[in-house]
């Protein structure tokens, strides 16, 4: 089963450090002063925290098993990886049609900042523990295998 | 071994063949398509005229696509007849394809309007990938200059971009009195018209054209438009981008019923055992009018076409219907309108609105028995999949019916339950 990201809603306190950390994991100078003062193209977040006080939590794209992003893919950028499971999406191949974004159930699915393609979630790639997960000082992301 | 044959490689025939090899990955699979260029992606050939999309990017599979799934592909064929007793495919150039399942995605084609002087050099449809290199081509080879695209809907408004983005001067004209009115009301229609306008875009609405015009002197080329409320439109091009009918005719006058399109149930086989049709040329389920009726979109064709795929291979799936939806990117205005958009005066509607004038923000709700029916959302999309799984879902919003179209909106809204359920939290 593929691991996902959750969220333990009671956990988190809203500081929204998740989301400086993922801009900063996707960034190309990994750096957090450059990442948001002077990087262009602008790095963006893959993980929202919502908020409707008193609750806060994260969320960023669920993998989904039969994930109706991938099927709705107008150019065929989301994919489903049959070997781990998750979903890829490649930049490259993405004509920024907004398809994928009109179909997740979860919303989470974001445009660039220039508005040419979409940016999800990617679980940060070759590392340990996506960037969010390693971060939370509140233990209010855990990265473990859940039912999709 | 079971035999599938397929007739078109677009959306519903691409869905079709994943489908089929995810249940058997032996039986033998033949795809007969009459393009020469196979799974590329339709809705990106105005990507391809504007020059931001080459041949590589607008292939939406891999390379290898047909070898992968060990697929014998017929490309450059016409499928010209059937045969339900020997169950056989005619192929224009005499040959026979015997199959033992057989899927009708043949897809649309470009309706035409009978117009005097559709025959000149420079009048184009806009469908295939073939179109859109015809239409390049001809840009480059005149040094095409203007444009009239007829049509104001999604099709006119993709390739009037790329007429844009080309450096031509486009005239849009449409038969509505707004453009997009499959997709937007007057105040969403407005917001749009008003930007097409100023990227420098002339908009003829409430009318068509009457006729199309010679070049001075050289009467077989297109020189221009005489539209129906008497302007005359000079012109190198004529783009006819109206949408696409159903393209039936394989079985015409055979036993499939056909209604607009082919007739579909809700697995979508045709009435004929062992036939079944997808995408542009079927009747598929809408939930939200609760009936079957053609929807020529490519998502929708995609599913479609695995459901058909499943059935043939004999994993038995129900299609769960679709509805009108689109998501646009043209102009620099992201758009999604799925259900009802424009409905007209009826008691047992809700209509939600918010509008921000100066942002070109524009979001509608549409309720019945407070589940959500329609969705407009100009220029502000980016949770448009959560009002979507709420509507495809049939869930009461009642209770945050009036977070729905705020900024803040989110799955933070919605019941801790729900959001369990969906593994959003813990």
């Amino acid at each position: 089963m593929v691991k996902r990201i959750i969220a333990k809603q009671e956990n988190c306190i809203g500081c929204g450090l998740c989301e400086v950390y993922c801009t900063v994991q996707h960034s190309k100078s990994k750096d957090i002063v450059k990442a948001y003062n002077s990087e262009s193209p602008k790095p963006i977040s893959r993980v929202t925290v919502e908020r409707n006080k008193p609750v806060s939590f994260a969320i960023q794209c669920r993998h989904c098993e039969d994930a109706p992003c991938v099927l709705a893919c107008l150019s065929g950028a989301m994919q489903k990886d049959e070997k781990t499971g998750q979903v890829t999406h490649n930049k490259e191949k993405c004509m920024g049609c907004w398809t994928c974004i009109m179909v997740c159930p979860y919303g989470a699915i974001k445009m660039d900042k220039e508005g040419h393609v979409v940016a999800k979630c990617d679980l940060c790639q070759g590392f340990d523990q996506p960037a969010c997960v390693a971060n939370c000082p509140n233990e209010a992301l855990v990265f473990k295998e859940v039912k999709p | 071994m079971a035999k599938y044959v397929i007739v078109g490689a677009s959306a519903a025939g691409l869905g079709a063949v994943e489908a089929i090899r995810e249940v058997d990955p032996t039986g033998t699979i033949t795809v007969i398509t009459d393009e020469t260029c196979s799974h590329y992606s339709r809705p990106m050939i105005s990507d391809f005229v504007s020059g931001k999309a080459d041949m590589k990017k607008i292939n939406c599979r891999t390379e290898e696509f047909w070898k992968e799934n060990n697929v014998e592909a017929l490309t450059g064929k016409k499928a010209t007849a059937l045969n339900f007793t020997e169950k056989t495919v005619q192929l224009e150039s005499g040959e026979k394809v015997a199959y033992e399942k057989l899927l009708l995605a043949t897809g649309g084609k470009p309706f035409v309007p009978k117009t005097e002087g559709s025959d000149k050099d420079g009048v184009f449809t806009f469908t295939t990938i073939g179109d859109a290199q015809r239409i390049a081509a001809k840009i480059d080879a005149i040094n095409a200059k203007a444009a009239v695209v007829v049509g104001g809907g999604l099709i006119g408004i993709s390739v009037t971009e790329a007429l844009v983005k080309r450096g031509l001067k486009v005239t849009m004209v449409e038969l509505q009195d707004k453009i997009l009115s499959l997709l937007l009301d007057a105040r969403g229609s407005d917001i749009m018209e008003a930007v097409v306008k100023k990227a420098g875009v002339n908009i003829a609405t409430g009318q068509s054209v009457q006729k199309i015009l010679g070049k001075p002197g050289n009467d077989g080329v297109v020189g221009g438009v005489l539209l129906t409320k008497g302007d005359q439109v000079p012109c190198d091009l004529v783009i006819m981008a109206i949408g696409v009918v159903p393209r039936t005719e394989l079985v015409l006058g055979s036993a499939v019923k056909t209604n607009r399109g082919i007739v579909v149930d809700n697995l979508m086989q045709t009435n004929v055992p062992d036939v079944y049709a997808s995408g542009d040329v079927a009747e598929a389920y809408d939930f939200i009018i609760n009936q079957n009726r053609t929807l020529p979109l490519w998502p929708l064709a995609v599913l479609e076409g695995q459901v058909a795929g499943y059935n043939m291979a004999g994993k038995k799936t129900i299609y769960a219907g679709g509805t009108n939806m689109s998501s646009l990117k043209y102009f620099g205005i992201p758009l999604v309108s799925i259900g009802l958009a424009n409905p007209k005066d009826d008691p047992t509607l809700e209509i939600i609105v918010k509008q921000d004038t100066e942002h070109n923000v524009y979001k509608k709700l549409v309720l019945k028995n407070n589940v959500i029916v329609g969705i407009t959302l100009v220029n502000s999309i980016e949770r448009a999949g959560i009002l979507f799984y709420l509507m495809k879902n049939t869930l009461n919003v009642k209770k945050f019916k009036a977070q729905l179209l705020e900024d803040d909106f989110s799955w933070a809204t919605l019941p801790v339950g729900l959001q369990r359920k969906m593994s959003v939290v813990q």
